[in-house]
């Protein structure tokens, strides 16, 4: 294998539902970035039934190329007709990278496709950095719990292949470049070749579909509540403000909530506008899950306590004396301004 | 219909435990126990499961030091009907890549296996790349994050736990499944099955009793990935800290900040 035949960095689109997912934006804005630095091309690669809605979203992104695959066999994602697909272009086209999101159906994806090419994945990066020196791509993920970050490289073949966690990059929209290249390819996999079949999707109970790593606003409740008849200044305090509750694991196992609000390593990474983290030590299970947000604000009567250090906002005080103050503050500004 | 299921473990320090050397960013492995991945305990328990209902028979295989041996007696206490160690310095530095043709040569070895179980991912590595490239090398179909399987007169019907709900899947075996916790929680061991596990014979392969095996694709040079390095996440710079006299000024402060900073 001749590394240098291998140039341009791909981004696969990901679509569930007939909806694009969000990490495959946040993909294409950090592919930008990671294309522009080492001279090549960011090409986002498109497979569905159906393909136009996607690629016009990703247009937006100022990708350099779409390549696009279309037919009913990719109605649903299925480990086989997938990899065959990616395997197929990945030979004709030879990208240096693959981004994929870290999703479930990412990480199916991505180790598979990686085997059959006989190269080198990544899973679940939190950062990807083109190396000048080595010129391969530095894969920073956490390990061990977030105990450990650890960069991988994969030095001696092409594509280089990650998944990347959701909402750790930023989605960008610079525009449509005028000399976009969309190229159809046509692959169709006999229906002999898949042998799973999808039967239905069943979506949570009491999941009215809002996803606490899509919200805005998170206000993180920590083991400090005792029990859920506390939980009022906090709730009106996210209902203020336009956001969710979320809630570190010891509530979660206490049944307070699913395990779908729960913020952290082993619950959802978040990267909102706002958190607000309120009686929350900072172990770093949960600080790992928050660090992509843009504001950090940390309440905690412990003025040494671990999570101050990387708060924008470090309030010392009782978290419901704080909470309550809050939602009174916010109530009087918005009862002036009318 | 019997069944001859493969079951995959590791043996990986309880980062429950793990301390990590600020100065030289490696882990501090001293003092810190090793236990069987957890998500690889809820794989054993979905194997043992299936061969209740179905019978056959539970292989616990895993690659690793001489002393993942102990992991291996756990499987077997569990109920595991057989166990084998592939173990050889040569295997050091193997990445996934390389640990997944280990293991698929495994169970051609020691198979046929009608179904290969994984847990979703290990808690050191935390990839879950593992299952699907044994898949590969098998040439067999992969199911990930599986949290129940249930058998019909087709194959199997299996709930994959995805982001926001269910997915329910059917597939026919030859099958390697990554599992998930929610619904096998691992089986405590008994006495009876201690003591039998204490005796039992556990296989041990290296590389040269390995069948097939190509020193080319193991270790570090026939991995195609590898740690450049590792390091302690650093610590961020403290931001504002606001400590008024009353919860209410502190409150008034915030707003005022965030207000300024456009976060609300």
């Amino acid at each position: 294998m001749v590394k240098t035949d291998y140039k341009n960095i791909w981004v696969y689109v990901e679509q569930k539902g007939g909806e694009i997912e969000s990490v495959s934006l946040e993909l294409c804005s950090e592919g930008r970035k990671l294309a522009d630095s080492c001279g090549e091309r960011l090409v986002a690669v498109v497979i569905g039934a159906q393909t136009d809605t996607a690629c016009s979203s990703v247009e937006e992104t100022g990708v350099d190329e779409i390549i696009y695959v279309k037919g009913d066999e990719y109605a649903n994602y299925t480990t086989d007709p997938y990899v065959i697909a990616m395997t197929k272009l990945c030979e004709k086209y030879k990208p240096s990278a693959v981004l994929i999101g870290a999703t479930s159906n990412g990480r199916d994806l991505a180790p598979r496709l990686a085997a059959r090419l006989r190269t080198g994945s990544t899973a679940d990066a939190t950062e990807i950095i083109f190396n000048p020196e080595t010129e391969d791509i530095d894969w920073t993920k956490p390990s061990f719990g977030g105990n450990l970050m650890a960069t991988i490289v994969c030095n001696k073949t092409r594509p280089q292949i990650g998944t990347v966690r959701p909402a750790t990059f930023k989605r960008a929209f610079p525009g449509k470049k005028s000399d976009l290249i969309l190229t159809r390819e046509d692959i169709s996999v006999p229906s002999e070749e898949i042998r799973t079949r999808v039967l239905e999707f069943i979506k949570d109970e009491g999941d009215d579909g809002s996803k606490i790593e899509e919200a805005d606003v998170v206000i993180c409740v920590g083991a400090g509540l005792k029990s859920m008849d506390q939980i009022s200044p906090f709730q009106e305090l996210a209902d203020l403000l336009g956001g969710m509750i979320g809630v570190t694991r010891p509530l979660v196992d206490k049944g307070f909530y699913t395990v779908k609000r729960q913020v952290g390593q082993s619950g959802k990474i978040i990267g909102p506008k706002l958190y607000i983290g309120f009686g929350i030590s900072g172990a770093i299970q949960h600080t790992a899950g928050i660090t992509s947000s843009e504001v950090i604000v940390a309440v905690n009567n412990n003025p040494n306590a671990k999570i101050f250090g990387c708060a924008h906002y470090a309030v010392v005080g009782d978290m419901f004396e704080v909470a309550s103050a809050l939602v009174e503050e916010l109530k009087a500004r918005r009862n002036g301004k009318s | 219909m019997n069944m001859k299921i493969m079951v995959c473990v590791k043996q990986v320090p309880d980062t429950e435990m793990i301390k990590v050397d600020p100065v030289t960013g490696s882990l501090i492995r001293e003092g810190v126990p090793s236990i069987i991945n957890p998500f690889d305990l809820n794989a054993l328990e979905a194997a043992l499961q299936l061969r209740g209902e179905y019978g056959g028979n539970v292989a616990a295989v895993c690659m690793g030091p001489p002393q993942a041996e102990e992991a291996l007696r756990d499987c077997l206490a569990m109920g595991a009907d057989s166990a084998v160690l592939i173990s050889d310095r040569v295997f050091k530095d193997s990445d996934t890549l390389a640990t997944s043709y280990v293991l698929s040569l495994a169970a051609r070895q020691f198979g046929p296996f009608d179904l290969i179980l994984c847990g979703k991912h290990s808690l050191d590595g935390e990839t879950g790349q593992v299952g699907p490239q044994i898949a590969e090398f098998l040439g067999w179909n992969q199911v990930t994050y599986v949290s129940k399987m249930t058998r019909t007169e087709e194959g199997f019907v299996i709930d994959r736990e995805m982001e926001g709900g269910i997915e329910k899947v059917m597939t026919r075996t030859p099958i390697v499944c990554t599992v998930t916790k929610t619904h096998y929680e691992p089986r405590k061991a008994t006495m009876k099955g201690k003591l039998m596990a204490k005796k039992a014979h556990v296989e041990t392969v290296d590389s040269k009793t390995l069948n097939g095996l190509d020193t080319g694709r193991i270790g570090l040079v026939g991995s195609p990935t590898s740690v450049a390095k590792s390091f302690v996440p650093p610590d961020g710079e403290p931001g504002t800290v606001i400590e008024e006299p009353t919860a209410v000024e502190s409150a008034a402060k915030l707003i005022k900040l965030l207000t300024k900073a456009e976060a609300i």
